[in-house]
């Protein structure tokens, strides 16, 4: 009963163990005998179809070998570690403040989530102070980063519905976003931004004025994607009643973020256990009724909404103060006192050179990111190099999820499906 | 998080499983027999901890035994983390996997990655995993990467200009 792969190309004895286990099949709704005659033909009918890595729809490079009865998908494997770069390894061998910059480039499109939770995991280790100017001014940082990831998720989504409009229409809107990044930290993207203790920099001048303009316009931009996908008549049809999973399930599978949200599961860290000033902030969590396609989208337009009324209190409500902790054990001194301050000067050498050391410890801090439960976990031997640095990368576990809600719909139903689900491929691989 | 008492209470209850409590940095874990894993995961459960947030791997070279596998779990309803935590040794690194194992069985479906991506970064092998390989490394690769004493760089890249272009003379 050995359906594909196998007995057509006739190579069954040269491929490994491994790839025959890779290209091996589940099929729990045909499985057991068979007792007619239909049943076998059905068999027969499988098609096993090699999908990506190179592929536009699968949003990164994510293979999935996909078997197909007719148009029906019955087994999805999904294939990772095409982009995996060990940047968990290349962490150990770098000073604490040196590994931001690299772990920033895991989830490519949340590189200031990233650099947070990292951050977070070696402040709560070596228990320093951030100061209320810096926690908010990474609240604004984070919503940005959210609404920019938001954004890209949105268009390159409407895209593999067919909607090709909408993706000019978001990355007008992002490169505001990036504009914003550019102006604050110098960076568009991987800006290096977040700093053990606190911020690299404060906002220069003029940019509570362009933020606040931002702030004003987006809601209206919102709605106006919203206007363009909900009256769709096409879109409504793709995604109402595709890739339904209820929250239960999604639970067992560890699935957090607007997916968990989206079957109507209220489940935010930033409301559950806030961090970084999170409590400060008056906000909703948007969540769907059901669980499908259709409920994902919304839940990410409304929070994109609220990302917004987040960062207007917190520009609003932006106190005075530093924007880095004034342990210059930890943060770098600053420029002018180099001059004339001997003290300074060794300071900044330490840190340059050796890096600060942080007391023996293991710590967890996980933060919500714009796909779920992202958490840090630190090991420090006492050094000033930590001796594992872990993340729990929210697309990782989620995309364990996709085969139970992609498998028995159609083959046009799983791309949806797989937009919805948001994976990003530099996050999952690591 | 459960306070230091309320983690000396579920540490009291698990009984010999449990070899140390820690309580560090507001964060609660348990270290515990490794061979003890699957029965305190499922009181875990029924104290509330019914998500498994992460599951992950780490060497403590040059300490023993080496290798750790560190489970984080949460309860939702009350919003408290817990860790639970256990060691193996290098030499036979085995540890029950946190699967279900048989029907009906809540288990934690979401250990199937996260099992395997320790599996290939340290070489722990999870009993019971129905398909433990490779996850983020090649198939054919030797060793396992995130293990301290495995050396960083000199991974010759192949790329078409360095590609041997017939087998080597011999020797």
């Amino acid at each position: 009963m050995s359906p594909v792969g196998q007995d057509t190309t006739g190579q069954s004895s040269d491929i490994s163990e491994y790839r025959k286990r890779e290209q091996s099949i589940t099929l729990s709704e045909l499985d057991g005998p068979a007792a007619d005659g239909e049943a076998a033909d059905a068999r027969q009918e499988l098609l096993t179809l090699n999908f990506g890595p190179h592929h536009p729809a699968t949003h990164g490079v994510l293979r999935l070998l996909v078997t197909l009865q007719g148009e029906v998908v019955r087994d999805i494997k999904p294939i990772i570690g095409y982009v995996h770069t060990g940047i968990e390894k290349t962490a150990e061998d770098k000073a604490y403040w040196k590994v931001i910059p690299v772990v920033e480039r895991m989830d490519y499109l949340a590189y200031h989530f990233n650099a947070m939770t990292f951050c977070g995991a070696v402040e709560t280790l070596a228990e320093v102070e951030v100061p209320r100017r810096a926690e908010y001014l990474r609240v604004i940082h984070m919503e940005l980063n959210r609404i920019m990831s938001h954004l890209v998720w949105l268009g390159t989504s409407a895209l593999d519905l067919g909607a090709i409009s909408m993706f000019w229409y978001c990355f007008r809107e992002r490169e505001k976003v990036l504009d914003l990044f550019e102006m604050s930290t110098g960076q568009r993207m991987h800006t290096r931004y977040f700093q053990v203790g606190g911020v690299i920099e404060d906002i220069p001048r003029g940019y509570a004025e362009k933020l606040g303009a931002f702030v004003s316009e987006m809601p209206g931009r919102v709605e106006q994607y919203r206007a363009l996908l909900h009256s769709n008549e096409i879109v409504l049809q793709r995604l109402r009643g595709t890739g339904l999973l209820d929250a239960a399930r999604l639970l067992e599978f560890g699935v957090t973020g607007p997916l968990l949200r989206a079957a109507g599961n209220p489940w935010d860290l930033r409301k559950a256990d806030p961090y970084c000033s999170y409590g400060d902030f008056d906000f909703k969590i948007p969540i769907g009724t059901v669980g499908d396609n259709y409920d994902r989208f919304n839940v990410r337009f409304a929070e994109m909404d609220e990302s917004v009324a987040i960062i207007g209190q917190a520009l609003e409500g932006l106190p005075e103060g530093p924007y880095i902790t004034s342990d210059r054990k930890v943060a770098l001194p600053p420029r002018h006192e180099l001059a004339t301050s001997m003290e300074a000067l060794i300071h900044h050498f330490k840190l340059v050179t050796e890096g600060f050391r942080v007391p023996p410890g293991e710590v967890y801090y996980p933060i919500e990111s714009p796909r779920g439960e992202l958490g840090c976990w630190v090991r420090s031997d006492g050094s000033a190099k930590p001796a594992r640095v872990h993340m729990r990368d929210p697309s990782f576990v989620n995309l364990q999820a996709f085969s139970e809600m992609a498998e028995g719909g159609y083959i046009a139903d799983m791309i949806a499906t797989l937009a919805a689900l948001d994976p990003i491929l530099g996050g999952i691989d690591r | 998080m459960p306070d230091a008492t309320g983690l000396e209470l579920i540490g009291q209850e698990l009984g010999s499983a449990v070899l140390d409590t820690v309580f560090f940095r507001d964060r609660a874990k348990l270290v515990i027999e490794p061979d003890a894993i699957r029965p305190v995961l499922a009181h875990l459960r029924e104290r509330g901890y019914t998500f498994m947030a992460s599951l992950h791997g780490v060497d403590y070279y040059p300490q023993e035994p080496r290798l750790g596998v560190i489970y984080e779990l949460l309860d939702m309803g009350r919003v408290d983390r817990i860790s639970v935590k256990l060691r193996v040794p290098t030499e036979a690194p085995e540890v029950d996997s946190a699967l279900p194992d048989r029907p009906g069985d809540p288990g934690w479906r979401t250990a199937v990655h996260q099992e395997r991506e320790v599996y290939d970064m340290f070489g722990v092998r999870f009993r019971g995993h129905p398909d433990l390989r490779r996850i983020l490394m090649p198939e054919d690769y030797e060793g396992h990467p995130l293990r301290r004493d495995f050396p960083q760089g000199g991974e010759p890249v192949l790329f078409t200009y360095n590609e041997p272009k017939r087998p080597r003379a011999p020797a």
